[in-house]
């Protein structure tokens, strides 16, 4: 791949993606907020729900974690601990991969209702469709990235990505080139993972930003409102 | 003490003659709409029978309401927070569309567009889910109209425990009642309990429950958590909606739409002065045969000075206290206790109540069944309508039922001795615990019912709870999204979208 086409795609296309995903997201949650759901359609259709919807869930959600700790922390932080990095890259193929295989068989089922169950077909938007498409391509990508990782288990592939990474957050203007020599399939799952990003806030995504955490240490069990509550007085709640 | 007020309701089940009036006008207020076609704010129940959703006083199957732990607490039947919390995935508590029925709509543009045939064209139901053809509707909003159906299909109700089958199964033909539901704006309310969001709340100044559409995310854990199954799930916008009380019209000291139209003025609404300080405890009751006592106990007497001092204190209008005096709520259910709480045992502490009907008795008395108590029909002795309305009112304790029926009974007895033979007949009014004076007043407002008499409404200081000068030209009822309708009628480039599914109403619409 050309110097330029690398540089885009890995160098400016993050910022573009990560810049819509917060600005975007932002302004549908102040301009949008009856839009900002989970769009669950559990209600139309049980079937294939229950065992897809909390396989791809639990598979995703520690994806995610294993990414956000794998790439972000800084490589002196796991020299410190003395984990090196064919320890991590163990881990990361063989936790990865557990929880990659359980999402992708959720996402498959999910896929499969979404697209083959009339009731969620007619219900579900362009936008449904295409992002469970999107994220099952990008597990696929991701689990096809394991026997390329196998193969380099004592983990300096994975070395570059964590620095190209950490470079794109900290502003290195040479993060691309990190990642310029990997193999092909690393640079299609990078490319996905951006454009997901960007598509974030278009999408019922944004579900994930409001995870309700906070019910575990709400007080208490009730919530009332009260007369003349300065915070919302201008608000009207629908029904 | 904390005391706050709430508009209740009582349903006089004994006037309902179940023409679903309150369920027509509601929806054509509220919820008819796409996404909510199923959902009936209000719906009419024959009973016995499973009701709508299907089988939903069930709670071994939907895990609604509250439980009491071994240490006196109580938390939702659903399981503590974090149990909640690991539903939201997939949530196994959760009616599926099928439990109310699929929403369809009729072809009736064919009636007219049908080509000439040797036969009349008709109408046939299309789904509104998936815009194909129904070849044959299922299961509808009130299927069980009039006993509809099997006996043996609708013996499946849940009132039915304690009351062995062969008897039951005698009365078949003469026991039954309407049973028109709404949310019962609980003072204790699992919905409230269990969304994660925080999006439910009760209000403070007259104790509506309502769901705050931008906070909403559709998490769907209160439709679980309502042991009533009175929050819906708006399919098409992804959060859920509930009976609202009206609330623009309550606020405005109008009735609710259900309340106004109701042909049979069944309906009655009126302020309650309740301490909330106490509701946890009063939930938490040891015996769930106890809690309809406890509720009453929560309730506070309007006219005693003490209470109206510190009402003042806690910031309840004047009018409201005023409209508390006259409430006919706090009459029905404190002064005569002929109203009762609607599935006490959920430990939700329900707002709606009511009086039990003496429709059943009176068939069996015409069949001969009923025997007589001196003047009055002996109520215990029909032991299966007085078990049933007990399961039904009280979680299953008798006695407070026999009692209120005996005094609509008596009412009955006193005001035709008083109209046909010309005299008071105190004797049968003691009979029963009360005072010619009282029957009549109990007469006033329970037969006669005027409508002034029916709603005792004090408007919501408006002035105290918002600046109006902050809302001057805003959008008034819109979905929380300020002027926005949540959905846009063209896509990113401009055309008109596509819609799936026409509705007559569509089509009338475009002609116009």
């Amino acid at each position: 791949m050309s110097d330029f086409l690398n540089t885009l795609l890995y160098g400016i296309y993050p910022y573009i993606a990560l810049s819509v995903l917060v600005v975007g997201s932002i302004i549908r949650y102040d301009r949008e907020p009856y839009s900002w759901r989970s769009g669950s359609s559990q209600l139309l259709r049980r079937k294939q729900l229950m065992w897809g919807s909390v396989l791809f869930h639990l598979g995703v959600l520690m994806i995610f974690l294993g990414h956000f700790v794998g790439l972000l922390t800084p490589i002196a932080v796991w020299d410190f601990l003395g984990v090196t990095h064919q320890a991590k890259q163990t881990l990361a193929v063989v936790a990865g991969g557990v929880a990659g295989t359980a999402a992708i068989v959720g996402a498959t089922l999910l896929v499969h209702r979404r697209l083959f169950d009339a009731r969620v077909r007619t219900q579900s938007s362009n936008s449904d469709r295409l992002i469970i498409i999107l994220l099952w391509c990008q597990l696929f990508l991701g689990l096809s990235t394991i026997p390329v990782s196998i193969a380099h288990i004592d983990g300096h592939e994975m070395v570059k990505f964590m620095s190209w990474a950490q470079g794109i957050f900290t502003f290195d203007p040479a993060a691309a080139s990190h990642v310029a020599d990997v193999p092909l399939v690393f640079k299609l799952h990078l490319f996905l993972g951006l454009t997901i990003l960007l598509l974030f806030p278009f999408t019922r995504l944004v579900h994930m930003l409001s995870a309700p955490v906070r019910y575990i240490w709400r007080p208490g069990y009730q919530v009332v409102r009260q007369r003349g509550d300065g915070s919302r007085a201008n608000r009207v709640a629908a029904e | 003490m904390k005391i706050r007020a709430q508009i209740g309701m009582v349903l006089n089940l004994d006037k309902c003659i179940g023409c679903h009036t309150c369920s027509v006008t509601c929806k054509n207020v509220w919820t008819n709409r796409e996404g909510v076609e199923y959902a009936w704010f209000n719906n009419v129940e024959t009973k016995p029978g499973i009701g709508y959703p299907k089988d939903w006083e069930n709670q071994k199957r939907w895990n609604g309401g509250w439980v009491r732990k071994k240490n006196g607490k109580i938390e939702p039947k659903m399981g503590p927070k974090w149990r909640v919390l690991a539903k939201i995935f997939a949530n196994p508590d959760l009616p599926e569309i099928d439990d109310y029925y699929e929403p369809f709509d009729y072809d009736y543009g064919h009636l007219q567009a049908a080509p000439e045939s040797r036969t009349m064209p008709t109408a046939r139901p299309r789904s509104k889910l998936t815009g194909e053809r129904m070849e044959k509707i299922e299961w509808g909003p009130n299927w069980e109209e009039i006993l509809g159906g099997e006996f043996a299909k609708r013996s499946r109700d849940a009132n039915f425990e304690g009351v062995e089958k062969e008897i039951y199964g005698q009365f078949e033909n003469t026991f039954m009642m309407y049973l028109p539901r709404l949310c019962e704006h609980c003072l204790n309310p699992t919905c409230v309990a269990a969304c994660p969001s925080g999006a439910i709340y009760k209000r403070e100044d007259d104790g509506i429950v309502l769901i705050d559409q931008e906070k909403c995310r559709g998490w769907r854990m209160c439709i679980s958590g309502c042991p009533y199954k009175k929050i819906y799930y708006n399919w098409n916008s992804g959060k859920s909606e509930k009976c609202i009380f009206c609330y623009p019209r309550i606020e405005a000291g109008q009735p609710t739409v259900c309340s106004e139209t109701c042909v049979g003025r069944i309906r009655y609404l009126g302020v309650m002065l309740y301490d909330a300080d106490r509701i946890a405890e009063a939930a938490s009751t040891t015996n769930e045969k106890d809690l309809y006592e406890e509720q009453l106990k929560l309730f506070l007497d309007p006219n005693d000075p003490k209470i109206i001092a510190q009402a003042r204190r806690d910031g309840v209008p004047e009018a409201w206290l005023e409209a508390a005096k006259h409430s006919p709520v706090y009459k029905m259910a404190m002064e005569w206790k002929v109203a009762f709480p609607l599935h006490p045992e959920y430990r939700t502490m329900p707002m709606v109540w009511y009086i039990p009907p003496l429709s059943p008795l009176q068939a069996a008395a015409q069949a001969g069944k009923l025997g007589m108590d001196g003047e009055i029909p002996d109520v215990r002795s029909l032991r299966i309508p007085v078990r049933y309305l007990a399961n039904l009112l009280t979680a299953g304790k008798e006695e407070p039922v026999i009692s209120a029926l005996e005094r609509m009974l008596a009412m009955r007895r006193y005001m035709r001795a008083k109209t046909i033979d010309g005299m008071i007949d105190e004797v049968v009014a003691a009979r029963v615990g009360m005072t010619g004076a009282m029957i009549e007043e109990m007469y006033r407002i329970m037969a006669i019912a005027n409508y002034e008499d029916r709603f005792v409404i004090p408007t919501t200081h408006r002035e105290v709870s918002e600046d109006a000068y902050d809302v001057r030209g805003s959008c008034g009822f819109s979905f929380g999204n300020g002027c926005s309708g949540g959905t846009s009628e063209t896509d990113i480039f401009g055309a008109k979208r596509k819609k799936l599914v026409q509705t007559p109403t569509d089509i009338f619409k475009e002609q116009v």
